[in-house]
């Protein structure tokens, strides 16, 4: 039985083991605040990564998602501030609109038997370019609603809070591990990203499936649009660029095998806190250049993939499969 | 058998980490010193590596304990930073702000944690201008004025000068067109014959200034050309010898920004002023926040940074001061 954990198990060791070292390291490092700061920061991307974590489950993968959430920046500002509607309204707008985005590029996924790689690809340049047809300079939000949003928060002793991007992410996170082991939908998705064919005989509606995959990928790249623009207060059509890459490296760092079929919602979010704590360290050092950042996680996903391979190898040699349930 | 594979497995992943982290690991603070955390845009131009090196160099003269953070072009890695920052408890910190906008939130944090904040070398929007204590910038419009009253001076104020300017709309473009027109209207025998945009690049400086030479009867009539910034006069220059003139001395070569490149021109002849934009904003930073930590003295809430004139005397001394720190 352990095994199937193995890889979320060796996620969370990775993720304790290096909060305890910056903590050993830093003595201000072992705070609430640095603790609630680490989700406030890294609220957008948690939240886009466990979109991302459904749609590697059913063996596709989804490039648009931070030009979707850079569009969904631009689309509130241009709304809130340009078109005067209230933010309420216009959250409700750019979720639709992602929603709809995600479901077109699953419909078209599914229909015409495109690889996910090129019409996520394409989604990507098409949401990237409609954000610059919108405006490309950085538009300031400066509705009341967005400063009263920010102060929502639960605060700890000692300068910490719980902001509301943060509480957002936990929501997320509860609701999608439900959706991922306690629903029909969850089910279907290991299903089909084990095995196209047999899911598809045993009965698994493969097309609902497919496109409500992406659909769900598209929506929580526009909620991230949400608590991006919250976060800085503006839209600007070059927000998030490359965070797709940072997604598919959280849910891998997170457990999930690329190929579909394997892998956990909390794995992912995981990933998400051991990239934040890396770029934290170093921003505590001071001394490092950033880019260090983006060597270690290049060499934590290396590692990670490697055991995989392993496990992989281990399994198949005793005659075992990785299955799920 | 899966145990084992547990037991290695995270040993395996923890081992990593642990080099990882001892690998980038060093030490903290020493007691005592301020402390202060930068958070840079990052390393897209000479420029800014300058101000980054600057920054170092004068942190380490005044005993300060400098923490940079390089946000790779990217808001959220500053809001990120600053946060980090705020967490580790930092004497003060500073911000050369990518864009203008989104700062009120993160700010807030800072000012509830009673941390003062400097932005360098650009401003932000916001309404609230409690949230940062003071911005170290230099004053384009008046780099505009030095540049021509230098030229103004030189040629006695008779004088038929052809702009280029920089990218259309930005601001040091039209503050820096500004402050020259200024000098220009009050000295009669000065013209700005021909002026247009050379996207503060050589290649479209060296291309403009053909256009304007062909036009201005090879050039016979230009008297000087004032450039934005260096880089459209190091391609104005060239324009100017390929038509078979001589650069500083037919034609007047002046411009802002004080790159390495231009003092070689100006050593060799070639250019005749520089006005400069100068890499050291955190010198002027750090000033005010001894002076505040000393006596809460809060410091005016724009510090202009000099806006030296540069000419080819000191031009070779100049060159060798500066080519190390871009």
């Amino acid at each position: 039985m352990i095994h199937r954990f193995l890889p979320l198990v060796v996620t969370i060791a990775v993720l304790v083991v290096g909060f305890l070292l910056c903590a050993m390291q830093f003595p201000n490092f072992a705070s609430l605040r640095v603790v609630g700061n680490l989700l406030t920061d890294n609220a957008f991307l948690g939240i886009t990564a466990i979109g991302m974590t459904f749609v590697i489950l059913s063996g596709g993968i989804d490039l648009s998602v931070g030009a979707v959430i850079g569009f969904t920046t631009v689309l509130l500002a241009v709304l809130i501030e340009q078109g005067g509607w209230d933010p309420p309204a216009a959250f409700a707008a750019a979720l639709l609109a992602a929603a709809l985005f995600g479901a077109a590029m699953g419909a078209i996924i599914h229909v015409f038997r495109m690889p996910p790689f090129i019409v996520t690809l394409a989604g990507m340049f098409v949401a990237r370019g409609m954000a610059f047809v919108l405006t490309t300079d950085s538009l300031p939000i400066n509705h009341p609603l967005y400063g009263d949003l920010n102060d929502v928060a639960w605060r700890f002793d000692g300068g910490g809070k719980l902001s509301l991007p943060a509480m957002i992410l936990l929501s997320v996170l509860a609701l999608a591990v439900v959706l991922a082991h306690w629903t029909r939908f969850g089910a279907n998705l290991y299903a089909l990203g084990g095995n196209r064919q047999s899911a598809e005989l045993m009965g698994v509606p493969v097309a609902r499936t497919t496109v409500a995959v992406y659909t769900l990928s598209g929506l929580l790249a526009g909620l991230a649009g949400i608590v991006f623009s919250l976060y800085t207060g503006a839209g600007y059509s070059l927000a998030a660029t490359g965070v797709e890459l940072d997604t598919i490296t959280a849910v891998v760092i997170g457990g999930t095998q690329l190929t579909g079929g394997y892998g956990y919602v909390l794995g992912t979010f995981a990933g998400v806190l051991i990239q934040g704590l890396i770029q934290t360290y170093i921003t505590f050092d001071g001394t490092l250049s950033s880019w260090w950042t983006k060597i270690a996680i290049g060499a934590l996903l290396f590692v990670f993939i490697l055991l995989q391979k392993g496990l992989l190898a281990a399994w198949t040699g005793r005659g075992g499969e990785p299955a799920e349930a | 058998m899966s145990r084992n594979w547990l037991t290695s497995a995270t040993t395996t992943a923890a081992t990593a980490m642990t080099a990882l982290l001892i690998g980038l690991g060093s030490a903290q603070a020493a007691d005592g010193k301020l402390v202060v955390g930068f958070s840079q845009i990052g390393s897209e131009s000479g420029w800014r590596a300058a101000e980054t090196k600057t920054a170092k160099a004068e942190a380490q003269k005044r005993g300060i304990d400098l923490k940079i953070s390089d946000a790779q072009q990217k808001q959220e890695n500053q809001i990120k930073a600053v946060r980090s920052f705020v967490a580790q408890g930092v004497d003060a910190i500073f911000i050369a702000p990518v864009v203008a906008t989104g700062w009120d939130a993160v700010l807030k944090e800072a000012k509830e944690a009673k941390i003062p904040v400097v932005l360098l070398d650009r401003q932000i929007d916001t309404k609230d201008q409690s949230l940062y204590m003071t911005a170290v910038t230099s004053d384009t419009v008046h780099e505009g004025r030095v540049a021509g009253e230098w030229l103004a001076k030189q040629t006695g104020g008779k004088c038929a000068v052809v702009e280029l300017q920089g990218t259309v709309g930005s601001s040091p473009a039209i503050n820096r067109k500004k402050g020259f027109d200024e000098v220009v209207a009050k000295t009669p025998g000065m013209t700005i014959i021909r002026t247009q945009s050379g996207d503060f690049t050589r290649a479209k400086g060296k291309e403009v200034m053909e256009s304007f030479i062909k036009a201005e009867d090879g050039g016979k009539r230009i008297c000087a050309v004032y450039a934005h910034n260096d880089d459209m006069a190091v391609g104005a220059i060239q324009a100017i010898k390929e038509a078979g003139l001589k650069p500083g001395k037919d034609i007047l070569v002046v411009s802002i920004d004080g790159v390495p490149d231009i003092f070689k021109a100006m050593a060799e002849g070639e250019a005749n002023a520089t006005v400069e934009l100068t890499p050291n904003m955190a010198g002027p930073a750090y000033d005010a926040l001894v002076a505040f930590k000393k006596d809460g003295k809060a410091p005016p809430k724009w510090i202009k940074t000099e806006s030296a004139l540069f000419t080819p005397d000191t031009a070779k001394a100049e060159y060798e001061r500066r080519k190390d720190a871009y």
